[in-house]
């Protein structure tokens, strides 16, 4: 590192989100005219880190200097003024105004007052052909634009900018091959030009084309920093795990029930540009972990198998038999008996505001009555036999779900669904945000339900409950199953080299089991 | 493609509004036994405009993904006002009017503020301010009542050129002052982002609260204008709720048909007046087939709702089925 003053500098930054800490005392350092690379696991910190340079979140200690003098960020758009410009994962666009509209959005340009469409068009036509996409209308709407697209126009807009320091979050996770290189020119150029440019990404290959300098995140600390080339592939896996299994996952049964027909199967499943191919089984009393980045396929996947999606192509089999489910309500009928523990437990799992009893019984209402007549009695048993077995810790069955903790709202949506017996138990992510003491419940009582007989497909982003939890792990990337783990197979540095598509010292098996 | 295709899909909602209400106004005043004159066109529009103003106040609102339920109240109350102030000499007269319009400011800003800064659910915080508008208007008109400055009541609501309707003038005049140069402000786009993904907008630092403040603010002042032409046209000022409740009811009826969408972010006060000259002359449909006037409320209902779901066929093309949701 050079004896100036760097760019910009991050020093003893800490983030708590309730009793969760994000970044742990974080140390950056950003000097221009370089590409710096952030790695680090789902969840190791590097998304908070960027939302605080970014001014979106407010550090709970720490300081940040920009050209050797110290800065605090309110707000995005003092970020913005500072030329710090952050090109989100999430993206950042309207989806009802114009390309040009969101290209100008932070500062149009103005004459008498009003928003001068003439200048603001020639700026955000400048601003697409130097992020290489002049191909895109300034008066298209967004919202009418494909995902790739999208993307490309919030590279323009950050271009239209003029940042000093510009930040990529996972910008590529969304671009085709061709955009991507398009991209990588424009980055080199800026480099160039003096820019300092931050990119995060989990593909390795684009680190080693762009980055200059790496640094590794491992829970919300930067564990090492080093020039980009320096260390193998498999180095930096290491320093990305670095972690210790926790003993808090019951025993996996010795043998795989291996013998048994599928319960639930899917036969080259696809739908729009989301899900390629998908073939897979899940047999009666297995745990089959979804594996692989966040976002590559696995919600849409298990939307699929609970008839949420439309315009599918494929087979869903259940005991062998075809299917077309249609709805979430066709999914749990009985000769199907499915249940899908949703994501986001706030808006598709429970009704926040209603008494827990109530949530308990939605799902089962149909099972409870007779003519439309609830039968308050048979009711009341179920739901004692269900505040039972997951131990749901709540004040009362009339108080409103909402005024429960994480967990035991979590629980609350597991026990609606097993009011119905289900015999397929799909889960998209069901540990998130909730503490590890219902953790280990919820890891447990999946063993118990899959040792009662149900097959269960079980996505999640921490890497430790699928080797805890799985009996086998199917790794998606882009779509696509990429790689199936069996039993031992299941190891961290596996799953990790899977889902970043990079092939470790196992060359990859095929494609998942296919009938 | 070219720039046309663009603008014209952006003006659909805008078009189709225009279209249903030509369409109706052809049946209406073919059928209409003194047919297409002057003196027809010249009530029809002065029953028309007032629903308009109204109707660009909810549009207003509505394009930041809010509603206000208060509109048709303060429609009401700076009626009553008006009654009392809109008097006398020009000079008075003058006074009367800024005044009106300044109160009809002020209950925009409030609704604003309210919602805002308070954090305020928009439909309950204009349901308790409208209430309170309302209140107001009864205390200043407990019996319908009052005067106003005739000159300016009968040339508002009379012939430009002896051919042209004044109200319909005022009204284009109303949308080159307020509304063209709000939607092509900072604070216009910041309403439209704010309604279409208030997220989205606040990453790219847009401001929203001013936006949003904006938007409330000239709908109370729409508002107004709506409640002196009320005066103009009944030279009296009458608290009466259940027309009051109407126009908000209306209002929004009119917003929809205009294509402005009721998730915000999208639609245009333009749309939105021909949305309420479509539905006004809906509503006068029956009287010139001479149908009894029992009819109209179903009637006026069952068109609604054909025009509405022309607006819905979007939905047919949703591939997930989780984002009729959104």
């Amino acid at each position: 590192m050079d004896s100036a003053v760097p760019l910009f500098r991050m020093e003893g930054i800490s983030k708590r989100y309730g009793g969760v800490r994000a970044l742990e005392k974080a140390e950056l350092v950003v000097t221009s005219g370089s590409i710096h690379a952030i790695l680090g696991e789902n969840g190791a910190g590097k998304s908070t880190l960027i939302k605080v340079m970014a001014g979106v979140v407010a550090p709970d200690e720490g300081r940040m200097t920009l050209d050797g003098r110290e800065v605090t960020f309110p707000s995005p758009a003092a970020a913005n003024q500072a030329g710090i410009v952050c090109i989100f994962q999430e993206l950042s666009l309207v989806p009802d105004l114009s390309v040009a509209d969101n290209i100008v959005i932070s500062d149009p340009p103005k004459r008498f007052g009003m928003i001068d469409r003439g200048a603001q068009r020639r700026i955000a036509e400048e601003a697409l052909a130097r992020a290489g996409a002049a191909d895109i209308h300034p008066l298209a709407l967004v919202k009418d634009l494909p995902l790739s697209r999208r993307q490309m126009v919030e590279i323009a807009k950050a271009l239209a900018r003029k940042p000093r320091i510009l930040i990529l979050d996972e910008a590529t996770s969304a671009l085709t091959a061709a955009d991507v290189s398009k991209i990588f020119a424009v980055l080199k150029r800026l480099r160039g030009e003096g820019l300092a440019l931050l990119y995060i990404s989990h593909r390795m290959n684009e680190i080693a084309e762009l980055a200059d300098q790496c640094t590794v995140f491992r829970n919300g600390r930067n564990v090492a920093s080093y020039k980009a080339g320096s260390k193998s592939d498999n180095e930096v896996v290491e320093l990305m795990i670095g972690r210790e299994y926790s003993h808090i996952f019951p025993p996996k049964p010795a043998a795989v029930p291996g013998a048994a027909a599928p319960r639930l199967e899917a036969r080259k499943l696809s739908w729009t540009d989301r899900l390629h191919d998908i073939s897979l089984t899940v047999r009666a009393g297995e745990v089959v972990g979804l594996g692989g980045l966040d976002g590559q396929g696995q919600r849409e996947l298990l939307l699929a198998f609970f008839g949420v999606l439309r315009g599918l192509s494929g087979e869903v089999l259940i005991d062998g038999k075809p299917v077309a489910i249609s709805s979430p309500s066709a999914a749990r009928e009985d000769g199907i008996g499915m249940a899908l523990i949703p994501e986001d437990r706030k808006t598709e799992g429970l009704m926040l505001p209603m008494t827990v009893r109530e949530n308990l019984s939605f799902a089962a209402l149909d099972r409870l009555s007779k003519g439309g007549i609830i039968d308050r009695a048979a009711e009341q048993r179920l739901i004692d036999d269900m505040v039972a077995l997951l131990a749901i810790k709540t004040a009362g069955l009339d108080i409103p779900v909402g005024a429960l903790s994480g967990g035991n709202q979590q629980k609350v949506v597991i026990a609606k669904w097993l009011m119905r017996q289900p015999r397929i138990i799909l889960l998209n992510d069901p540990t998130r945000g909730i503490d590890v003491g219902t953790k280990q419940e919820l890891y447990q009582l999946m063993r118990k339900l899959a040792d009662a007989g149900a097959a269960i497909l079980f996505y999640s982003t921490d890497y430790d409950e699928l080797i805890g939890c799985c009996d086998r792990v199917l790794v998606l990337y882009d779509g696509a199953v990429k790689r199936e783990l069996v039993g031992a197979e299941i190891t961290e540095r596996a799953l990790i080299a899977s889902a970043l598509n990079i092939h470790g010292e196992e060359s990859p098996v095929g494609l998942g089991a296919t009938a | 493609m070219k720039d046309w295709r663009y603008w014209l899909a952006e003006q659909r909602g805008t078009l189709l509004a225009l279209g249903i209400f030509i369409v109706m106004f052809i049946i209406y005043t073919s059928n209409h036994p003194a047919g297409f004159t002057a003196n027809v066109v010249q009530t029809a529009a002065n029953k028309g405009v007032l629903l308009a103003f109204v109707a660009m106040a909810q549009t207003l609102v509505v394009i930041t993904a809010g509603i206000d339920l208060s509109v048709g109240m303060i429609f009401l109350l700076t009626n009553c006002l008006a009654s009392w102030l809109v008097v006398g000499t020009p000079m008075q007269t003058t006074l009367g009017v800024i005044a009106v319009l300044a109160v009809g400011l002020l209950c925009g800003a409030i609704n604003g503020a309210i919602v805002i800064y308070g954090r305020l659910q928009p439909i309950v915080a204009t349901i308790a301010t409208g209430a309170v508008y309302y209140g107001i208007g009864l205390l200043l008109r407990p019996f319908p009542g009052g005067s106003v400055n005739e000159d300016l009541a009968d040339a508002m609501t009379g012939r430009v050129f002896d051919v042209v309707p004044a109200s319909l003038v005022v009204l284009f005049g109303i949308v080159l002052v307020i509304w063209v140069p709000f939607s092509r402000s900072v604070l216009g786009r910041a309403a439209y982002a704010a309604g279409s993904s208030e997220t989205a907008a606040y990453m790219s630092g847009v401001p929203i609260r001013r936006g949003k403040f904006a938007a409330y603010t000239l709908a109370g002042l729409l508002a107004a204008i709506g409640g002196l032409f009320l005066t103009f046209f009944t030279y009296t000022g009458d608290a009466a709720y259940a027309s009051g409740n109407a126009y908000t009811l209306f209002s929004i009826a009119a917003v929809v048909l205009g294509g402005v969408s009721l998730f915000g972010g999208k639609g245009s006060a333009i749309g939105a007046i021909f949305g309420a000259l479509a539905f006004r002359t809906i509503g006068d449909l029956l009287f010139v087939f001479d149908f009894d006037p029992l009819w109209q409320p179903l009637f006026q209902g069952v068109i609604l709702l054909i025009a509405v779901s022309l607006g819905a066929f979007a939905l047919f093309r949703v591939r997930n089925r989780l984002e009729w949701f959104l």
